[in-house]
């Protein structure tokens, strides 16, 4: 059961049953809290969250989502330079010849 | 940053496309004789085949679609009870929509619905204690069913509804765990699997080190993916990359989502009201040890189980399998959808035999709707 | 209008069976609350009816009828009576007519309140006047409490297609070009927040509207149009499997020129819905040759009901599977019928 989508936290509507209201590109929902309420709710406030079946059951580390971004960047670039090296290639292969 | 768009950047995922296929290459596999992952869950399944991977990637690589769909692996029993239960006078029966579809011997709980049952889709079990505290006069149930991403939201509304006393509301506890049966799977000795692309959303709740016996007892690499088509191709290079050098780890593509050790709330809450249950019942795999849950004593007045004397722990109920449905066989990678006799002649998503037919995270429904079986022809 | 001007005969707020009895009371309501406002010439049986576009040599009769049901009845940019005007009007002019004269028929469950059955009424009037159509003649019931949901409205739709006209899906060619008028499944989803029980809110409105003058423009500016369909029930999805099974063509789109609202997509993320099957109410899918495609496109941008058109996708010969669509990742799936309704579901 892996249906589970990033929101922002928005708003805290219920502090006493640690509820807040969470936004999925401009679609609001109530959701608890409970499971990301490791500091003062209101410091959750703008974080984001990954919501499942009315839970945010996860806060959403920033610093390793741009790290994972940086590996597939890194990956990118080296299948450019790949790629570079293969034009290369095929531009000094004698003609009627396919370099792969 | 939305989490989302970046993760499905086309330009990028040529380059991990590229390089999936040169590892593969280097493997040696071929289309005669794969490297063979299994992706354990449905939602993966599901984004595979939503975003045409499977046609992307090369054929040395072969997915093999494991049993992380709760709905797939449930049995024709457990919805046999949710009827039952849901035909009761005075109940108000809550489920994901999910559930809806799933052919049980007599119906399903569409069909139960149909018929008179007061059956309500919810989003959140959260909804459904709401309804339990408007109708007071009611029983309100719900039908708890998922794997650990799902457990901990039906731990917490049961501990809410314990504290605000509300005596109206019970779960029909069917809640599954993920490392059991990828224990099962690979002790079955006619399985061939390389490598295993984990859940990321059920080790958001239970953390990494519940798979370290994969890595270590068995020597398998796994790699606890994200669902963004990024995420997934990236968790697929991972795992081709620990195959080619020859080394089995646990590793974790989900580091934005996924922490270590898991999320201590969630597992407190699931430790305070659920317990394992000696074994349990799944769907073409059998009986499998310690693979269930079941609420603790402490919560016995929200256990739909105890009020109503059906379920599992009754143990009455024994329904064998639909004749000719293979489900079992696919779900182990024994058999391709396609390689099923019924695929699409006695069982397609319009009358599915079988329940790997019904949800949309099921490998069968997934190739019958995504045209795995169907063949696509390329546009010229 | 006169409603306010004289005092209602009507007693209490609500409808009772007595309303549907056929004595005074039934007369009382249907004047006061319906011919009122829609004020047909006839207070015969039947309307009357002529009109010089029919004179024409090889103008086509156009009829079609529908029913509304909707819960909520009423929600963000419309009501079901909106509905009921849009649904019929846009079925006839998706077949190139003109759309002349309606009927509506209703059924009340008791208890309705009046004043939701006046505001219902209104919505259709302003509607119906917007669309350059008359409500022609009409018919009430009352049914007992529980018989039906507050209220149901079927409309039934005359108009006149002129010589020389002739759209229909088997005329779609490879090559042709398949384009929307803009954003898709804005009604679907409104819907679907407003109904509460999800507890999902957003700032959505459903697109409900009146297709004729859109369609019109593009026949102007795009004569070989080829075909024309209202994607409501089912989405876009469904519409062009009809369509292309009918052409004997295979359609296969581009999943990121789909043009989609922030809000829809939010919500199908959070509901695991496709919204290539959520229902719309004025949007319009219209297949067009290559050549005149870009004054099609041009023609619906110049409307505010075609502001966000867009090309979404293009027949070739037929394949094996009547809709694909292709993912940004170069892959492809399937587009299929759907199986019965689209389920919210969290796995």
């Amino acid at each position: 059961m892996c249906l589970g989508i990033p929101g922002q936290i928005v708003e805290i509507t219920d502090a006493a049953c640690q509820l807040g209201m969470a936004d999925v590109s401009g679609v609001r929902r109530e959701v608890s809290l409970a499971c990301v309420a490791d500091r003062p709710l209101d410091q959750l406030i703008g974080e984001w969250a990954l919501i499942h079946v009315g839970f945010a059951m996860a806060l959403i580390d920033a610093d390793e989502a741009a790290e994972t971004l940086a590996a597939l960047e890194g990956l990118g670039e080296a299948q450019e330079t790949l790629e570079q090296m293969a034009e290369g290639a095929k531009a000094l292969a004698p003609k009627g010849e396919v370099v792969q | 940053m939305r989490y989302v768009e970046e993760f499905r950047d086309p330009v990028k995922a040529r380059a991990v496309l590229a390089e999936i296929a040169r590892v593969t290459d280097q493997i040696g596999a071929t289309a005669e004789n794969p490297v063979r992952i299994m992706e354990i869950c449905g939602g993966h399944t599901h984004a595979i085949f939503r975003y045409g991977l499977d046609k992307l990637t090369p054929e040395g690589l072969e997915f093999i679609h494991g049993p992380g769909c709760p709905v797939c692996v449930l049995p024709m029993a457990r919805v046999d009870e949710c009827v039952e239960i849901a035909e009761q006078e005075g109940v108000i029966f809550t489920t994901f929509g999910d559930a809806m579809r799933v052919p049980g011997t007599r119906k399903s709980l569409l069909q139960a619905k149909a018929d008179g049952a007061d059956i309500r889709m919810v989003y959140s079990p959260l909804d459904a204690l709401e309804l339990a505290r408007r109708n007071p006069e009611r029983e309100v149930v719900f039908f708890g069913l998922g794997f650990e991403t799902t457990t901990p939201s039906t731990a917490l509304t049961i501990q809410q509804a314990a504290r605000e006393n509300i005596r109206n509301f019970s779960v029909f506890c069917n809640h599954i765990t993920v490392p059991p049966p990828i224990r099962a799977l690979l002790d079955d000795p006619h399985m061939r699997l390389d490598g295993f692309v984990g859940p990321g959303h059920v080790s958001m709740v239970i953390g990494t080190h519940p798979y370290d016996f994969i890595a270590q007892d068995y020597g398998k690499p796994i790699v606890v993916a994200g669902f963004e088509p990024l995420d997934l191709l990236q968790s697929v290079l991972m795992v081709l990359v620990q195959i080619r050098d020859g080394v089995a780890r646990v590793e974790n593509q989900y580091a934005r989502v996924v922490p270590e050790h898991g999320n201590p709330v969630s597992l407190a809450a699931i430790e305070d009201v659920y317990e394992p249950r000696p074994s349990f019942e799944w769907r073409g795999l059998g009986e499998i040890d310690a693979s269930g849950l079941r609420i603790r004593d402490g919560y016995k007045a929200f256990d739909a189980e105890e009020k109503f004397g059906i379920g599992y722990a009754a143990g009455t109920r024994n329904v064998p399998e639909p004749e000719g449905c293979a489900c079992g066989a696919v779900m182990t990678g024994r058999m391709k959808p396609t390689e099923c006799p019924q695929f699409g002649r006695g069982c397609t998503p319009d009358m599915p035999l079988g329940a790997l037919m019904v949800s949309s995270e099921g490998a069968c429904a997934a190739y019958w709707t995504y045209g795995g079986a169907r063949a696509v022809e390329p546009a010229e | 209008m006169n409603m306010a001007s004289k005092p209602s005969r009507l007693r209490g707020d609500r409808v009772t069976l007595a309303h549907g009895g056929g004595g005074r009371a039934m007369r009382d309501l249907i004047e006061e609350v319906f011919t009122d406002v829609f004020r047909p010439e006839s207070s015969e049986d039947q309307a009357r009816l002529s009109h010089d576009a029919l004179r024409q040599p090889g103008a086509q009769l156009a009829f079609t009828t529908d029913s509304f049901v909707v819960t909520p009845v009423e929600f963000p940019g419309g009501d079901i009576g909106k509905l009921a005007i849009c649904g019929t009007v846009n079925d006839l002019a998706v077949g190139g007519a003109q759309p002349l004269w309606l009927s509506a028929a209703f059924i009340i469950e008791e208890g309705c309140e009046i004043a939701l059955l006046r505001r219902i009424v209104a919505s259709m009037a302003r509607e119906a006047a917007a669309a350059g159509v008359r409500i022609v003649t009409g018919d009430t019931k009352v049914v007992e409490k529980g018989s039906c949901d507050r209220v149901y409205i079927t409309t039934s739709g005359v108009g006149v297609i002129p010589a020389g006209r002739n759209l229909g899906a088997a005329r779609i060619q490879p090559g042709d070009v398949v384009m929307v008028n803009g954003v898709l499944g804005d009604h679907g989803a409104t819907i679907l927040a407003a109904r509460g029980d999800l507890s999902l809110s957003a700032a959505l409105a459903s697109d409900c509207r009146s297709l004729n003058g859109l369609m019109e423009a593009v026949l102007q500016a795009a004569p070989g149009t080829r075909a024309a369909r209202d994607a409501t029930r089912g989405g876009v999805a469904s519409t062009l499997n009809e369509m292309a099974e009918e052409a004997g063509v295979t359609i296969e789109l581009e999943d990121e020129a789909l043009p989609l609202r922030a809000e829809v997509r939010g919500m199908c993320e959070i509901l695991g819905l496709d919204p290539l099957y959520l229902a719309n109410e004025g949007t319009l899918v219209l297949v067009v040759p290559e050549t005149e495609a870009e004054a099609a496109l041009a023609a619906m941008r110049a409307r505010p009901e075609g502001q966000g058109a867009a090309i979404i996708g293009r027949a070739r010969a037929r394949g094996a599977i009547p809709v694909v669509t292709r993912t940004a990742f170069g892959g492809t799936r399937i587009v299929d019928m759907l199986v019965g309704e689209q389920l919210p579901r969290i796995c």
